[in-house]
């Protein structure tokens, strides 16, 4: 970690601590309930009391937002593909695709519970087709943002379609895409969560769903602490990649914890 | 490597009509360039200067007449053709060796036999040691050169430039001239070289073309007379003027340049 990012991560440090503490004063001084609004020292005694077993819920939701996001990812940008290359696909499947993107998905997810059953499966289903979006379109872009010059001069080495393709176009859309990966990494927690609030025994979104029946007010924020840990971590990850992967790219000091 | 023979371009009453905008950019334009020749092409902008060299480099289809590069028509995109345009057109994900590296793997060749080849390139144009640098990493007129040398790597037998240095500062511009002369005149490639500096299109050229406003037609063509190498000292030599003033009375002559009275 360089001196920078060190920097940020103690500023960030610091503004939670002073948050949780007015937050801790507040509500003992004018003496909030805690059902309305627990302190945080009860929250945070709450998640440690059962931390394994939060830490279980949270696994499973991990692995659902993750293996919805990478079936986003490749789906996704095959999809990209496939609408950039076809003139026909272009005025067909991306038409469709942006049409459906104004349908709010959380209306659909039930569906997937009545085809799917109540396991893993539609969670996986419901995360993959909220984040798929961001990456379809964000990709198109990419792929089509390849300055002409560029083009031509591939066109005058007389490149092949494929070597148009892979060698230019995939590479100059990969900061698109990774722009679209930020935005559907934090898309596939929430789509994750929709599925578990639909119908499920495991997960976050199931221990919120659980606690809201008990009025167990604690619990809700617990699970929503560690949902925002795990968003800003999935954040962080996708932005180490793109580091790791685009160290060319100027533009990357866009970190901004916003899942 | 093995020298490939430079090509020899025959235009052929060569007019292009934007159909969709009814724009006439070139009017029968015939020109025939020599194998090994340099020739700048010099005119006002709109001119269609650009529009005659995407032709011979079959990005463009004339509209009517036709180009022949190395005794075959162009139809598509000749082989073993060099393009430099005025954006360095750099791929900003491949280092410096790999952006010369492109055209090797474009067309199916050895790239790690190329390499020598490619860094004695960048010798040559003071680019030593930055062959692992990203374009982000270099002026305007280093990715220049770098876009110079990778046009020149896979050995062809014709080197088209559009405005190669025109967002280049005047420095940086005379100094790539004088690079660009000594790159030619180790490989005596044909070029066709398009500029609206009068002074660089005297100072490169065995030709001058000159091209009067649109619709883009040839107005003269001055033979420049200069030995090689050239100093750029020779710029203020009488029959350097000489060339310049009779362009710049051809310019006058079109309307383009006018004296106060
Ligand atoms: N693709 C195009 N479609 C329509 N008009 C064009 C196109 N390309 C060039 N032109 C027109 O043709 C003329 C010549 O353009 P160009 O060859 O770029 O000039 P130059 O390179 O000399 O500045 C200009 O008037 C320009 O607007
Ligand atoms: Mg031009």
């Amino acid at each position: 970690m360089n001196r920078q990012s060190l920097q940020g991560v103690a500023i960030t440090t610091m503004t939670l601590i002073v948050f949780g503490l007015i937050w801790e004063a507040g509500v003992s001084y004018f003496g909030v309930k805690p059902i309305v609004l627990p302190p945080p020292s009860a929250i945070l005694r709450e998640l440690f009391s059962e931390l394994p077993w939060y830490l279980g819920h949270a696994w499973f939701t991990l692995i659902v937002t993750l293996g919805g996001f990478a079936l986003a990812v490749v789906i996704g940008v095959a999809l990209a593909v496939l609408i950039v290359e076809s003139k026909l696909l272009e005025k067909t499947i991306y038409t469709v695709i942006v049409g459906l993107n104004s349908v709010p998905k959380v209306a659909i997810a039930p569906l997937f519970v009545i085809w799917m059953g109540t396991g893993a499966e539609p969670k996986l289903a419901i995360a993959f087709l909220i984040a798929v979006f961001a990456i379809v379109i964000d990709t198109v872009l990419g792929l089509k943002s390849v300055p002409a010059d560029i083009l031509d001069l591939g066109r005058a080495l007389r490149g092949s379609r494929s070597m148009m393709l892979w060698r230019i176009r995939f590479p100059c859309a990969l900061p698109s895409l990774f722009a679209g990966m930020k935005v559907a990494i934090s898309l596939a927690l929430v789509g994750a969560i929709v599925g578990e609030f639909v119908s499920s025994q495991r997960g976050l979104g199931y221990v919120i769903l659980s606690a809201q029946g008990t009025f167990d007010t604690a619990r809700v924020f617990a699970a929503v602490f560690l949902l925002a840990i795990l968003g800003m971590l999935l954040f962080a990850a996708i932005v180490r990649i793109e580091r790791w992967a685009l160290p060319w790219h100027a533009s990357q000091k866009d970190y901004s914890p916003s899942a | 490597m093995s020298e490939r023979a430079a090509a020899g371009i025959r235009i052929e009453r060569v007019v292009k009509i934007f159909g969709d905008v009814g724009i006439t950019a070139l009017n029968e334009v015939s020109l025939d360039i020599a194998p090994g020749e340099f020739v700048s092409i010099l005119g006002p902008s709109g001119c269609g200067k650009s529009t005659l060299l995407r032709c011979v480099a079959g990005l463009d289809t004339p509209s009517k007449g036709q180009i022949v590069v190395g005794g075959v028509p162009v139809s598509a995109p000749p082989e073993h053709l060099g393009i430099v345009f005025q954006r360095d057109a750099l791929l900003e994900w491949r280092s410096v060796i790999d952006n010369l590296l492109l055209p090797i793997e474009f067309r199916g060749g050895d790239s790690r036999a190329v390499r020598p080849h490619a860094k004695a390139l960048l010798r040559m144009v003071g680019l030593e040691g930055f062959e692992d640098r990203y374009p982000s990493q270099l002026s305007g007129g280093m990715r220049q050169r770098v876009a110079i040398c990778r046009a020149l790597v896979d050995d062809p037998m014709l080197l088209l430039m559009d405005e190669p240095f025109g967002a280049l500062d005047a420095l940086t511009r005379d100094q790539l001239n004088i690079e660009l002369q000594r790159l030619w005149l180790a490989n005596r490639k044909t070029v066709l070289f398009v500029t609206h500096s009068i002074t660089e299109a005297i100072f490169l050229a065995d030709r001058v073309v000159v091209f009067s406003p649109r619709p883009g037609s040839i107005a003269d063509v001055i033979h420049v007379d200069l030995p090689r190498p050239r100093k750029l000292a020779v710029r203020t030599s009488e029959l350097f003027h000489g060339y310049a003033g009779r362009i710049r009375t051809l310019f006058e002559g079109m309307g383009l340049l006018k004296e106060d009275e």
